[in-house]
């Protein structure tokens, strides 16, 4: 693991320069600051005997990519499904929308600007493409089922709207000739980007992705760094990343926390990260085990 | 047509319909009037309608939004004996009261899909077998519901229609093709817009669908709605223009078995399956009968003959379901697809 760990070092330095630069400097105890798009405070969460996280406190700023990186059952995807209300935290608040909630609702995600993806594929594959994507923007909706049957103007003014930014989004990530297809015709790495386009055609301001780079090829994987990257350019998001290969998250994050047996070990800019004791050895360690 | 519509395969015309369904249509509407038996309308078309209707009114509900029911039978004798009820009591044209049962079903169907917003899969097909037997014990129970008949068998009223009496065969299969034609446009409509996308979201990751913002719960109860309502429908259609008369006892777990053999045979979430589906179960049998009779007759006992005729259905469908789990409708769209090969090639 440490080879991969300086494998990053090179990524790191081909990749285009950190830009935590850009991003306002904040005191470390301005963690719960209004002017953070996400943040944790204290949050625990147990399976029975099983503690996927123990009081980690986490902060996202707006227009950030923030790295989760830890070996296999740290935590990471238990960070994330926290915070998109799957799970429910024993202890701890979540930030969002300048509010300090002890638990979120799942249904309330979009309208709080909070979009994610899986860490396995949740398309709907009895769906097209378009549908898949179209499915990110129904929250929005604000014609019924009776004004869609009466073809209503407005209802059909609105279903012009949802193709029309539907289209936009795939055109963004490169996936406007498959629109038609079935989703489940299209090969993995389609597949994660389609994921990518529901989550980012909500326009969140808070985006979670859950290793959007498994498994893929390491073409494929440049491909969705690029995105992930133009997204937050454009839009301004703020990124939660979790993702395996080190040499990708060292050139895309802006800042890197890391868990291990639910615990937040380190957290800072990558080569912060990098020299991090305690993240070697939780990573020598993960390999000695 | 929205830009939710699914894609679509072979020419549209003008009207919006595809080559086949016109075909389809002309035949139903014209050339069946005019050529059919009574024997064919009465014994094979009317009851196929039927049986279709209530396949769609399911498929909507499991095909599409996977909620697994085994209440059919229940939500076609609530339509039934609402309708009847409508009519006897309030003496509202027959349409009206056609449409008041369906949404008696619907509202029925829609506390019975309550559990769905807790229960899945297997748990929650045994709770919607509480509407089956909750349904018919009140039926039997309450003698109001049947106007007080000792047996409980109620003669169905005439369909009437401005003055026109549809007493005939060809007049309750007109009535009834006219019917389950019109909702099987609408389902079209449905499930080819937004509301299909809700549904086909549900069923395909409940979890990705919350987080996303499908209303999930209100999905759900809209499926189970719509399709106990137009369940309901088929309930009206199969008592008052095939059996004409009204009586629990047709409604039972049997028939709430046929009903999703129907919609598992033609294949899941399609609607020409659907009506695939009712033809095979409802010519099936008749076949097998005759089959069985030029076969048997004299040899062995009636019975025994419905028994094997029995054995042999069911042999069949899972020797289907084995061999091709997606149904009917993927058969015909293999064939379909061959025949244009072969068409293109001259
Ligand atoms: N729903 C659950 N029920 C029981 N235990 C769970 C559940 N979800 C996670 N866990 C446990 O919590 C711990 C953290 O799991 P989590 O999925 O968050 O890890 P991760 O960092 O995402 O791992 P990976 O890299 O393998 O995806 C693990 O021990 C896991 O077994
Ligand atoms: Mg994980």
């Amino acid at each position: 693991m440490l080879s991969v760990l300086t494998g990053g070092l090179e990524a790191a330095r081909l990749a285009q320069p950190p830009i935590a630069a850009r991003v306002p400097e904040l005191a470390p105890e301005s963690i719960h600051a209004p002017h953070s798009a996400l943040a944790l405070e204290g949050v625990s969460l147990s399976f029975g005997g099983i503690h996927a996280l123990r009081d980690v406190s986490f902060d996202l700023r707006p227009g950030e990519i923030r790295a989760v990186i830890g070996p296999n059952g740290a935590g990471k995807s238990s960070l994330v499904n926290v915070i998109s209300g799957l799970y429910q935290a024993d202890a701890g608040y979540i930030h969002l929308g300048g509010r300090r909630l002890r638990h979120l609702r799942p249904e309330a995600l979009p309208k709080l600007g909070v979009a994610r993806t899986f860490q396995n594929l949740a398309l709907f594959p009895g769906l097209t493409v378009e549908q898949n994507v179209a499915a990110g923007l129904v929250f929005r909706r604000r014609h019924g089922l009776l004004a869609q049957l009466a073809g209503l103007p407005g209802a059909r003014a609105e279903a012009a709207e949802v193709a029309d930014r539907v289209r936009d989004v795939a055109g963004f990530l490169g996936i406007t000739a498959h629109l038609h297809r079935l989703v489940s015709t299209l090969p993995y790495g389609l597949q994660k980007q389609v994921e990518l386009a529901r989550a980012l055609v909500a326009s969140p301001k808070v985006l979670l992705l859950d290793e959007p780079m498994a498994g893929m090829t390491a073409t494929e994987k440049a491909e969705m760094a690029a995105h992930v990257r133009s997204a937050r350019d454009r839009l301004g998001l703020a990124t939660i990343l979790i993702e395996h290969d080190i040499g990708v998250v060292m050139g895309l994050s802006d800042r890197i926390a890391v868990l291990d047996h639910g615990v937040k070990i380190a957290d800072g800019t990558p080569p912060e990260v990098r020299r991090d004791p305690d993240v070697i050895r939780a990573y020598l360690g993960a390999e000695a085990a | 047509m929205s830009v939710f519509s699914a894609s679509v395969t072979g020419a549209r015309l003008a009207t919006g319909f595809s080559l086949p369904v016109l075909v389809v249509l002309s035949l139903g509407f014209v050339a069946v009037p005019l050529t059919a038996s009574p024997y064919v309308l009465e014994a094979i078309l009317l009851p196929f309608l039927a049986l279709s209707l209530a396949g769609l009114g399911l498929n909507l509900l499991t095909g599409y939004c996977g909620q697994v029911s085994l209440g059919s039978a229940a939500f076609m004798a609530v339509g039934a004996f609402a309708a009847y009820n409508f009519d006897l009591r309030t003496g509202l044209p027959i349409p009206v009261s056609i449409v008041l049962a369906a949404l008696t079903a619907a509202v029925i169907g829609l506390v019975f899909g309550l559990p769905s917003l807790r229960l899945r899969g297997f748990y929650l097909a045994v709770s919607t077998l509480a509407a089956q037997f909750f349904v018919q014990w009140a039926l039997t129970k309450f003698s109001w519901f049947s106007n007080g008949s000792p047996s409980g068998i109620i003669a169905a009223p005439v369909i009437e229609l401005a003055g026109l009496r549809l007493d005939s065969a060809v007049g309750r299969y007109l009535f009834s093709l006219t019917i389950v034609t019109a909702i099987t446009l609408l389902v079209h409509r449905i499930v080819s817009g937004p509301e299909g996308v809700n549904l086909i979201a549900v069923r395909d990751n409940e979890t990705a669908a919350k987080v996303i913002g499908v209303p999930v719960l209100r999905t759900k109860l809209v499926a189970f709605a719509l399709s106990s309502g137009i369940i309901g429908i088929a309930g009206v259609l199969w008592a008052f223009t095939y059996l004409r008369t009204v009586e629990p006892a047709g409604f039972n777990l049997d028939r709430s078995f046929q009903i999703l053999f129907i919609v598992i045979i033609g294949g899941l979430a399609t609607i020409r399956g659907t009506f695939l589906g009712a033809g095979l179960i409802v010519v099936f049998p008749l076949l097998l009968g005759r089959l069985s009779a030029f076969a048997f007759d004299g040899l062995i006992d009636a019975g025994l003959i419905k028994l094997i005729e029995r054995i042999v259905l069911g042999g069949t469908i899972i020797l289907f379901l084995i061999a091709e789990p997606n149904g009917l409708s993927a058969i015909l769209s293999r064939l379909s697809a061959r025949l244009r090969a072969l068409v293109r090639r001259g």
